[in-house]
């Protein structure tokens, strides 16, 4: 069996303006929602009390809802938890009172109606806590884009680390940016997602990278141009994209059905991320290294490179 | 030239080996066990302790499963939970309070792999239930009352020294000693510089303002605050101590944080509220100036008191005029019991340490008549617990505090006392309860999906590549085995996003096989023979591992060094998949293709599905 019987090299790099510029208007879609919606922080970065609770039976959440909102702590959210008898309970931090005492009350209210609730998980984050992780977590990201570009031009060449970057990024911006669309929250499970896509996704570019350096040494290839040796690369390694993606699509997939409420977050950052991943590393990091004039001559001989303008 | 010597196949099955030894442990289980443990500093538990609690159990008609000591500790494990309780109260019973007796959890590891150093992963508070907390130490207050302790000291020095002084009081960041003339400030400050010889001390002689300025320095203060954390982390290990935890973490984390793991706890609210508390026992005299009393009532409190409810017997609050300065704090406590008094009255006794004997000596010499003030402090507010008249000196350190109290409020003072004082009060900034049936669901969620993604991967694998997708297959199960091994082996406590790490490190590891496979078919296409296309398909798939498996470490590296909690715990699982999942891409997969094909002489195809070859392309 084989998925991919291509007779002939794709044309990538003649889509590459439209290609191009539906990545434009995916990630200024993407942008715009997070500036105008935002991310729907999880108790971790906002502060403030989550409690998780079972029933023995079914439940009304409106009734619940009713009991939180009645003992007066603000905005509360009651929300289900994946079934009937799952809810969850998040509180604003108060002041004059602590998590414990909060918690207890909650419990102590709602179990003079349904004496069948039982206290699953309680989980509460001071203010100052998340600040700090919002800091760690930027600082995570600008980390890990540092490191991979000073690897990735020192494997292959200064282009290849922009391009590699910008199509990464643009994976982090959507999978965010569908997280304010939807107002799904984000945690920092989630945050780890987002950064192991961040990983995952270069990976991807560098697979495709390595075959245009290789084409480019290659004595049969000597002839083509330029858009022809990435298109070449591409076509190549498509199937091996395809195979790849599909089956830690398939983990993840197993993760998001199988995983229950605690992954859940966790595995829509990595579907949405795994899946762009593969559009951008293939229609965006190769036109863009198209577009920064990358010749057969930045490959062959690694000389210093002059900062010509990009074309 | 597809062949690896020998010792090659032996070094690479040794390995699979060792990772299936090591991995082992996990699959035993847990039976219930009883630990036995110090209470206190003085005590130790050494091997002589194996021997008496087996024998206090075998008296109570118990055996244990096994015995064993280590850090400290002695553990006696049983076959079920009745037996485990039965041996609890027993050892309770005959060791008493010096000891610690907790429940536990033993894994069920065979001696003969404990022996080999193999031991099971450690689950995280997610996957067992417990409560977290994250403290943070409140630094102003740690140095505020550092720096009343000196103000204390330097009043009783200059007392002992005779030298004439004004007023001790501390301004902000200093303590400042009022004095009369230039010769006492010289006297003072010589004195004050002997007895704190790490402190700054500024002489001030200015024509009408003779004073003396004590300050900590830079480092000092750097000390001071370190001081306080670690202070507060041993009452903390008291505290958790008398509630019975088995295995507690306590650890400082950042400059002024502390958290606080209690795995397997079942009543959080209790744990909460001896941990939260932050009770010492300060000695102070009373103002009995009815004046001075009627005046402070109408919120006009004289400089150097402080205005404090005396809990009455009938339960209403009394106000009382107490001095500011502390005579003397919970710190010079030895141990503290609770009792009865001759009134037969609910009491704590209290034992003091020679520094504290003396300076309850001296006050209570030079005060007699007057009356002082018993102060329980729990989160900066003070509260008096009753204010006996002196009625003559008392020597020995034996202190005892009874009033208003009853039998379980005597008790939990005692608890608190005994437990240390913490050098500073303390808030909790983060608390995570997990319940111990989410913990065992989060298990088996978590091992449901990676088993389910890895059978839905290894059968795809199997239509599309045939015997290199079983290859492939197979390496992905060795990178399954090693991961967990080396988890075991370096102690990684399992947590819920580690579990997810274990399955998205098995999803991405695929790649490394997947362009294995795809660039041996790509060789085959190119029209070489089935032994060239394996070298030169490892060969060239090569490179393109080494890159990628070097961009995601850096990610992998980066959430290790910046995460806080849940997401180190994943990081530290995806960053040994990668290095793990190199290993079995490269070695293990290559050893299986090299002992099926290498052997072969006349090699004319390779399982590996169809291979397509678009017409015309043949060379």
């Amino acid at each position: 069996m084989e998925f991919f019987r291509i007779k002939r090299d794709i044309p990538f790099m003649s889509y590459g303006r439209l290609t191009t510029a539906i990545s434009l208007v995916t990630f200024v879609i993407a942008v715009f929602f997070l500036i105008f919606k935002g991310l729907n922080f999880g108790v971790e970065f906002t502060g403030g009390t989550v409690m998780e609770l079972r029933y023995a039976k079914a439940v009304e959440l409106t009734q619940i809802r009713h009991e939180v909102d009645a003992l007066k702590y603000g905005e509360a959210q009651v929300q289900a938890l994946g079934t009937t008898r799952d809810v969850m309970v998040r509180l604003p931090n108060i002041k004059t009172k602590t998590s414990a005492q909060l918690s207890n009350e909650v419990i102590d209210t709602l179990k003079k109606n349904r004496p069948d609730v039982e206290l699953r998980k309680v989980e509460f984050i001071g203010p100052s806590v998340g600040d700090e992780l919002v800091s760690h977590g930027l600082t995570a990201i600008t980390l890990v884009c540092v490191g991979i570009m000073i690897y990735l031009a020192i494997r292959f060449e200064w282009r290849f680390a922009v391009s590699a970057i910008i199509a990464n990024m643009h994976d982090v911006v959507i999978i965010l940016g569908f997280f304010a669309f939807f107002q799904w929250e984000f945690t920092l499970t989630v945050l780890a997602a987002v950064l192991a896509v961040l990983g995952y996704s270069v990976n991807e570019s560098v697979v495709v990278f390595d075959r245009i350096r290789e084409n480019f040494r290659k004595p049969q290839m000597r002839g083509k141009t330029v858009p022809e040796i990435i298109d070449n690369a591409i076509t190549a390694t498509m199937s091996r994209t395809i195979i790849t993606h599909g089956s830690t699509e398939a983990m993840v997939l197993s993760m998001l059905v199988f995983g229950g409420p605690a992954l859940h977050g966790f595995a829509t950052a990595l579907t949405i991320g795994i899946l762009f991943g593969i559009y951008s590393s293939v229609l965006v990091a190769s036109p863009l290294l198209l577009m920064f004039g990358v010749t057969r001559e930045n490959m062959i001989k690694p000389v210093a490179v002059k900062e010509e303008a990009v074309v | 030239m597809n062949r690896y010597p020998l010792w090659m196949y032996f070094s690479i099955l040794a390995l699979l080996v060792a990772a299936a030894l090591y991995t082992l442990p996990n699959f035993f289980g847990e039976s219930p066990a009883v630990q036995v443990s110090s209470a206190r500093a003085t005590v130790k538990v050494d091997a002589a302790m194996q021997t008496r609690a087996e024998a206090l159990v075998k008296a109570a008609g118990l055996t244990p499963d096994a015995t064993l000591f280590e850090q400290g500790s002695v553990k006696l494990r049983f076959k079920d939970t009745e037996a485990q309780l039965k041996a609890k109260d027993a050892l309770q019973a005959a060791l008493g309070d010096d000891y610690v007796v907790a429940l536990n959890l033993l894994p069920q590891t065979p001696t003969w792999l404990t022996r080999i150093g193999a031991k099971p992963m450690s689950l995280g508070l997610d996957l067992r239930g417990g409560v977290h907390f994250l403290l943070e130490v409140d630094m102003r207050a740690a140095v505020d009352k550092a720096l009343e302790k000196t103000a204390g000291d330097i009043r009783r020095e200059l007392k002992d020294k005779k030298v004439r002084y004004g007023r001790v009081v501390r301004e902000r960041d200093t303590v400042e000693v009022q004095l009369r003339d230039a010769a006492t400030v010289d006297a003072a400050g010589s004195a004050i510089r002997k007895l704190l010889p790490t402190l700054q001390v500024q002489d001030v002689k200015d024509a009408n303002n003779f004073k003396i300025v004590v300050s900590y320095n830079d480092a000092g203060l750097l000390q001071l605050k370190d001081q306080a954390v670690k202070q507060n982390i041993t009452t903390l290990h008291n505290r958790v101590n008398e509630l019975g935890v088995a295995e507690p973490i306590i650890q400082q984390q950042g400059q002024g944080r502390i958290v606080v793991e209690l795995p397997g706890i079942q009543d959080t609210a209790k744990a909460k509220d001896i941990l939260g508390r932050t009770a010492t026992l300060e000695v102070r005299l009373v103002e009995d100036d009815q004046a001075k009393l009627s005046e402070a009532l109408n919120g006009n409190v004289p400089a150097g008191f402080e205005l404090l409810n005396e809990r009455g017997r009938d339960g209403e609050p009394r106000p009382i005029l107490v001095k500011k300065e502390v005579e003397l704090t919970g710190e010079n406590i030895n141990d503290a019991q609770a009792g009865f008094d001759d009134k037969n009255e609910a009491a704590v006794h209290i034992n003091l340490d020679s520094t504290g004997a003396a300076i309850f000596r001296d006050l209570t010499h030079d005060n007699i008549g007057k009356r002082m003030a018993m102060i329980l402090v729990e989160k900066g507010k003070g509260e008096v617990v009753t204010a006996p008249v002196i009625r003559g000196e008392i020597g020995g350190g034996r202190v005892q505090i009874s009033g208003a109290m009853g039998v379980a409020e005597a008790n939990d003072t005692a608890l608190l006392l005994r437990a240390g004082s913490l050098a500073a009060p303390m808030n909790i900034v983060e608390e995570r309860t997990i319940g111990p049936s989410l913990g065992k669901e989060n298990i088996e969620k978590g091992f449901h999906s990676t088993l389910y993604g890895f059978l839905a991967i290894a059968v795809f694998m199997l239509i599309y590549y045939r015997l290199f997708g079983v290859v492939s297959a197979l390496a992905l199960g060795a990178n399954l085995l090693l991961l967990l091994a080396a988890l075991s082996i370096l102690g990684v406590t399992l947590t819920l996003p580690g579990i997810a790490a274990i399955a998205l490190t098995l999803g991405m590891a695929i790649d490394s096989n997947v362009l294995i496979n795809e660039r041996v078919r790509e060789e085959l296409r190119n029209g070489m023979s089935p032994q060239a296309a394996i070298t030169n398909g490892y060969k060239h798939a090569m490179d393109t591992i080494l890159d990628s498996n070097v961009t995601t470490l850096i990610a992998g590296l980066a959430l290790l060094i910046f995460g806080s909690g849940a997401v180190r715990g994943f990081a530290w699982v995806h960053c040994l998949g990668i290095l793990t999942s190199f290993i079995s891409a490269v070695l293990v997969s290559r050893g299986i293709i090299n002992l099926i094909y290498g052997y072969r002489r006349r090699l004319t195809a390779l399982s590996i599905g169809q291979v397509w070859v678009p017409d015309g392309h043949k060379a």
